[in-house]
């Protein structure tokens, strides 16, 4: 399928892409790997007037390190994430569920930013950075802020990100200490979005559960933690993991499609939460 | 007529060639339809119904005409005066069968969404994309029917206005006193299985390009067709051009499946649009529009029941099937249910079968031939039955089958349902099966986890499985009312320099015929396997020709190529015989050269032969020279491939999850012309038989909107979801075609299906799990094994079970 | 109802390299570049299945990677380098002596008979080189797992894993089983190779 016409501007820097925002307003959509917008604009469900492409702007890709926090230009692609020498070494819970986003192909094109920016719930990036506490760090014409990730995920593909503002970077925390994780995944096939995911993530020794974190995929209108499930274990034994996982389905809104029903997501979420957190445990 | 043991010299055939295709293939130097670009091309876009049944009020294209680019655009009102009637379906199945009038363009009254209401053309495919935004279409929605139950209630709403009901058909066939089988039974086994909708999905979309006349008074349409010549026929018979007067090629086709078998409106469309512009027109199908607008497959219900005697042996059979026609006929929707009429009662001996099919039409994509065609739905609905009945007799699967099945001795046989089983060894092919499988040791280890209360379940399943291919007997169907023969031809030319032209009817899309009939060829005529060239596709070099599907293209055209070397062998036999003064008689021909018994250096070759014709200075007063020959060969009957195939499965009771553990296909095809493409089929065959049982359903909502509108959301296996096969053969050839071949193309597709379902229903029976509703998602299981629960806590006895009950 | 500009007000110039040949044209910022390569450039090898960046046949090398060039904007690979299909034989090949220059995957794909129809194979081939390119030795299950992203409809996977298992061999420098066509003549059995369990085994003829 072909996509409506639009007008094309390549912006050179982000204040460029700003200053595009700023005047086309609603009718403009930024295009990073263009693999969650150009899909939706060739099936002439999305038709921007105008499309601001990001990627000539070189200092969004990258990952430098922020001290406390990895600092991910928004521009690096999946691809770079997975491989990225500083995130394996602080923050590999980010490189093992990236390597989980679509196939190798779209790895190669997609961006974090991107990921992160559509504010899919059935994506699996957004849980993560939300489990994480991340934060991302937008540019707007009064210059950048910054939003942390329980403030990002307003609505069903929605964010807080307001129309004149680039999404420029990600900051995910170092993990310090002793931190374990597992991403299940659970979808139809290799390449189709998940019908659920548990991304659990623990931190503690000798059985003890100092942190825990679950971010749960396709849960709701926006992605979610299972909150319940962490203060259960926070503190708790790992054997309490099997009753916490319970709780997982707690305070989620799973949508209903083709796949599963409501009842039959909440089921999933807790089996897939009990295995993600024995396994990051292990 | 026996098989030949050897083909003369045997030095091609029987052994892996690797394919000549693939040179051009696995460099990208194609020709696909898509591919070409001819001087001053329009493209073609088509203005589709987002309505599943609508009054069409107004169709108005006057604002696209407006739009950049736009060169014509056309209602279905405007092109209506083109049609010699609507789009062809040649299998009218009963006298009485309802057939809506099917319009290229609708003009009235659209059926399904997708169904096309307008058409522009523009001077490129982005202009005529955005053009047909701005055809305004007035809908006055109509009822709306996708329940094929509901359609045959009593006052129902009608798919078609201009239809009485929404029966197109009533077939029955019964064979056997099918009332005494049942009176007398011991076990009565009943059940509903559901075969879910599928799309074919061939890699390639469909494409079609067609240019007015040029150099000659010809259209000639390329299309991304298995049929050209069908297609030829039935254009010129649906546009009113003149058969002699069109062209159609089939240039590289990049799968089919069977949703290649037909003709569509797009292709009389492109026609007419050229013949009225007097130009070339391009269109190219976008992979969701082709969800809508090519044909779908499968969508039965099947009420079964087989009835038992004491001994366990089968007395008798009764198949009540609603068959999904969708909002038309296309070329042989109502044929292929029909198909099971001769397929249910499988490798079986039972005194009767009873067949009815019932043909319902829906507010929906029209069904038609996909990968089996009748006889996956059979193959499925018998083999699950068996494993229920199985169940029911408290025997062992294999068991149950062993007693009722054909035993080898008893071949040639004669079916319940009036045809003959040539050949066959149900026996050798399950004994093989099993020994791959390591039956025994996985039964252990589900005993085991069984045992454990292993929240993964192990299950096995098994299909002994038969089908008819080459299709097929003209005589037979003439009798079924099909509106052609099954016959196929094959000519052969010897070139003056002894290199060989095979021109084929057959019009392969990725089945290998250039290797395989090269290799026939090749032995045949005792020539050099790089020295044959085999042409098909193109109405204008291979001029008669019934092409490819049904795995019918060897069964048929091989041994139609094989006549027609024999003729060419015997007319060089005679000028050899003439050239070197002796008696044909005393001719022996070996890997190309004529010698004379006793004469050792009195020979000459084919090839000498064929240029000494070629000069025809010197040949035998009672030929002509030319050793030019062709063969149209009509089978006596059909080929019946057979195999037996296993699968393990280990299903998460936790979640729903089936994981295909491992598969073991063993398939007895008869002879084999080329052992690689053959293994080739039957994984392709697998993936796709595997693929109807745990991943892909086209799914419509109330309102007939296909809800899997893409392929993001019907789910098409990839590498990733499938294991590598176990395959194997037993061999005994057919006895009804020279090269004692069978057909492949189906039988994984066929055989796979009911296999892997077994296997899922197998490891869930223990928690009273007697059925998974296609596909086998983990919803589908989730559910599956939630109702067995809910059934077995409200105290009534196993879902679905013992319905029928002991007799 | 959206505004639209007429077509052909909004043009922007690009220059791509595309098998080691640069072409500059003058494109619709909305245009696909697989559309860019097929009709402008000529890469026919290239070819479109899906609309929806799932079947992966579109499969091209961009900035050293495989990318799916139905999801990527002709305007956005301004600048690059492309490899296509029809770049991945060192010479223009021929008819006849099939395998001479051709890419240990084109040669792979033909000895296993990892093609059939072969309008996936393009994209399989070009998804397989960038997934060689980083695992010069991958299992069987890394082979399937890196081709999630392709589809093919004809084979079952089967012969493709092998394929590309094969070449990845060949890459390495390492000794190749034989081809299955090398076999007695006229016998009818294939013969079995290392590690291959599941090849087509001795064909029991039953009487």
């Amino acid at each position: 399928m072909i996509p409506a016409t639009f007008d094309y501007i390549r912006a050179g820097s982000v204040d460029e892409a700003v200053a595009a925002l700023v005047e086309h307003g609603d009718e403009a959509k930024l295009l990073a790997g263009g693999h969650s917008l150009l899909p939706l604009m060739k099936l002439r469900l999305a038709a921007p007037e105008v499309i601001i492409d990001l990627g000539r702007v070189d200092d969004l890709r990258g990952v430098r390190d922020g001290g406390e926090h990895l600092a991910i230009g928004a521009m690096t692609t999946h691809d770079a994430v997975i491989k990225d020498p500083l995130v394996q070494e602080h923050c590999g819970v980010l490189a093992d569920v990236t390597r989980t986003v679509g196939d190798a192909q779209v790895r190669h094109r997609g961006t974090i930013g991107g990921a992160i920016a559509h504010g899919d719930a059935a994506s699996d990036l957004p849980p993560l950075l939300l489990a994480l506490d991340g934060t991302v760090v937008v540019q707007g014409p009064d210059g950048r802020r910054n939003i942390r990730a329980a403030d990002l995920f307003v609505d069903y593909l929605e964010t807080s990100i307001r129309e004149d503002e680039v999404l420029v970077e990600v900051r995910v925390p170092k993990l310090v200490g002793q931190w374990g994780w597992h991403y299940e995944k659970f979808g139809r096939v290799a390449q189709a979005w998940a019908i659920v995911g548990s991304c659990a993530l623990i931190k503690g020794s000798n059985g003890t559960i100092e942190d825990a974190r679950v971010g749960l995929t396709h849960m709701g209108t926006t992605p979610l933690r299972a909150s319940a499930t962490e203060a259960t274990l926070r503190g708790a034994s790992t054997d309490a993991i099997a009753a916490a996982a319970e709780q997982a389905a707690e305070g989620t809104s799973p949508p209903s499609d083709l796949n599963a029903t409501p009842e039959f997501r909440e089921h999933l979420a807790r089996v897939l939460t009990r295995r993600a957190l024995t396994a990051a445990a292990g | 007529m026996t098989a030949l043991d050897t083909p003369p010299t045997a030095l091609n055939v029987g052994r892996t060639r690797l394919r000549k295709e693939d040179a051009r293939l696995v460099t990208g130097r194609t020709q696909w339809t898509d591919n070409l670009q001819l001087n001053g091309m329009l493209h073609v876009a088509l203005v589709r119904s987002p309505m599943a049944h609508a009054r069409v009020t107004n169709v108005d294209v006057s604002a696209a005409l407006e739009q950049p680019g736009v060169v014509a655009a056309f209602t279905g009102a405007d092109l209506v005066s083109n049609w010699e009637g609507g789009l062809p379906c040649a299998w009218p199945v009963t006298e009485d069968m309802a057939a809506p009038v099917h319009l290229p363009l609708a003009t009235d009254e659209v059926r399904h969404v997708g169904d096309a209401v307008a058409v522009v053309v523009a001077r490129s495919k982005y202009q005529a994309a955005d053009a047909i935004e701005h055809v305004l279409v007035d809908y006055d929605p109509l009822p709306v029917v996708t329940d094929m139950e509901a359609a045959l209630a009593d006052g129902a709403d009608l798919a078609d206005t201009s239809l009485s009901s929404n029966r197109s058909y009533t077939w029955q066939k019964i064979d056997g006193d099918i009332d005494a089988a049942f009176d007398g039974a011991a076990h009565v086994t009943t059940r509903r299985f559901i075969q879910q909708r599928l799309i074919p999905l061939a890699i390639e979309t469909r494409s079609v390009v067609c240019e007015p006349p040029t150099h000659s008074r010809e259209y000639t349409l390329w299309s991304a067709t298995q049929v050209p010549h069908i297609l030829r026929l039935m254009l010129a018979l649906t546009c009113g051009v003149p058969e002699h007067e069109l062209r159609v090629v089939a240039p590289d086709v990049g799968g089919g499946f069977g949703s290649k078998l037909n003709v569509y409106a797009e292709e009389a469309i492109c026609l007419v649009l050229a013949r009225h512009l007097g130009v070339p027109v391009k269109w190219t199908e976008s992979r969701s529009e082709g969800f809508l607008s090519t044909i779908h497959g499968r969508d039965q219900i099947q009420d079964l029941s087989i009835a038992f005697d004491a001994d366990n042996r089968i007395k008798g059979l009764k198949v009540e099937l609603m068959a999904n026609m969708g909002a038309y006929l296309q070329l042989v929707t109502p044929g292929v249910p029909i198909l099971g009429a001769f397929m249910f009662n499988a490798i079986y001996k039972m005194d009767a079968l009873s067949f009815t099919c019932h043909g319902v039409f829906t507010n929906k994509t029209p069904t038609d031939a996909y990968r089996g065609a009748g006889r996956p739905e059979a193959t499925f609905g018998i083999e699950r039955l068996i494993d229920e009945a199985a169940h029911e007799l408290g025997v062992e699967p294999f068991e149950l089958r062993e007693r009722n099945w054909i035993k080898h001795e008893e071949f040639p046989y004669d079916t319940v349902a009036g045809i003959t089983y040539d050949s066959g060894n149900y026996e050798a092919a399950t004994a093989k099966a099993k020994e791959l499988f390591d039956y025994d040791g996985l039964r252990a280890e589900q005993a085991r986890r069984r045992e454990a209360d292993d929240p993964v379940q192990l299950g096995i399943g098994i299909s002994t499985f038969t089908e008819m291919c080459g299709l097929a007997p003209s005589r037979v169907l003439g009798s079924l009312s099909y509106g052609a023969g099954g016959w196929e031809h094959a000519s052969v030319r010897m070139l003056p320099t002894g290199k060989v032209e095979v021109i084929t009817g057959t019009s392969p899309h990725g089945q290998g015929h250039v290797t395989a009939w090269s290799q026939i060829a090749a032995d045949q005529l005792g020539v050099d396997y790089e020295d044959v060239e085999v042409r098909h596709g193109d109405t204008a070099v291979a001029h008669k020709g019934m092409d490819t599907y049904g795995s019918r293209s060897l069964v048929v055209g091989g041994y139609a190529v094989v006549s027609a070397c024999d003729k060419v062998v015997a007319k060089a036999r005679k000028v050899a015989a003439h050239l070197l003064e002796a008696s044909e008689d005393d001719l022996e021909f070996d890997r190309g050269t004529f010698s004379v018994k006793g004469s050792p250096d009195a020979t000459t070759t084919i090839q000498d032969v064929a240029l000494a014709v070629f000069a025809a200075h010197d040949y035998p007063e009672d030929m002509e020279p030319s050793l030019d020959s062709d063969a149209t060969v009509d089978p006596e009957n059909f080929s019946y491939p057979h195999g037996t195939h296993l699968c393990a499965v280990e299903v998460d009771t936790e979640t729903g999850h089936v994981h295909l553990r491992s598969y073991v296909a063993v398939d007895d095809i008869g002879k084999v012309i080329n052992p690689q493409i053959v293994e080739g089929q039957v994984h392709g065959g697998l993936a796709q038989g595997i693929a109807q049982a745990l991943f892909e359903e086209a799914v419509y909502d109330a309102d007939g909107n296909l809800t899997t509108g893409s392929i993001i959301d019907y789910y098409a296996p990839s590498a990733a979801d499938l294991p590598t096969f176990v395959t194997d053969r037993t061999e005994t050839p057919a006895t009804t075609n020279p090269l004692g071949v069978k057909g492949v193309g189906e039988a994984g597709t066929i055989a796979s299906t009911p296999a892997v379902i077994n296997a899922v229903v197998d490891a869930l029976r223990p928690m009273g799990v007697n059925d998974v509703r296609m596909p086998a998602s983990p919803r589908n299981v989730w559910e599956a094994m939630r109702s067995a629960r809910d059934a077995s806590a409200t105290g009534r006895s196993e879902l679905g079970a013992r319905e029928g009950g002991a007799a | 109802m959206r505004r639209r500009r007429p077509e052909g007000t909004s043009v922007t110039r690009i220059s791509i390299t595309v098998d080691g040949t640069t072409y500059e044209d003058d494109v619709e910022p909305r245009r696909l570049l697989v559309h860019h390569l097929r009709e402008q450039c000529g890469r026919t090898g290239t070819n479109v299945g899906c609309d929806t960046s799932n079947c992966g046949a579109c499969t091209i090398h961009m900035g050293g990677t495989s990318v799916k060039s139905c999801t990527i904007l002709a305007v956005q690979a301004d600048g690059e380098e492309i490899t296509t299909i029809q770049g991945m034989a060192e010479k223009a090949p021929g008819v006849r002596d099939e395998t001479e220059g051709w890419h240990p995957l084109q040669k792979a794909f033909h000895v296993e008979h990892g093609l059939q129809c072969g309008f996936c194979t393009p994209g399989m081939i070009m998804a397989s080189a960038a997934l060689l390119a980083e695992n010069a030795d991958p299992s069987e299950d890394d082979v399937r797992q890196g081709l999630e992203g392709n589809l093919c409809r004809c084979t079952g996977y089967v012969n493709i894993v092998r394929a590309v298992r094969r070449a990845a061999a060949e890459m390495r420098g390492e000794p190749l089983t034989t081809s299955p066509e090398e076999g007695t003549m006229g016998e009818a059995d294939v013969t079995e190779r290392a590690g291959d369990a599941d090849r087509l085994r001795d064909v029991e003829v039953a009487p």
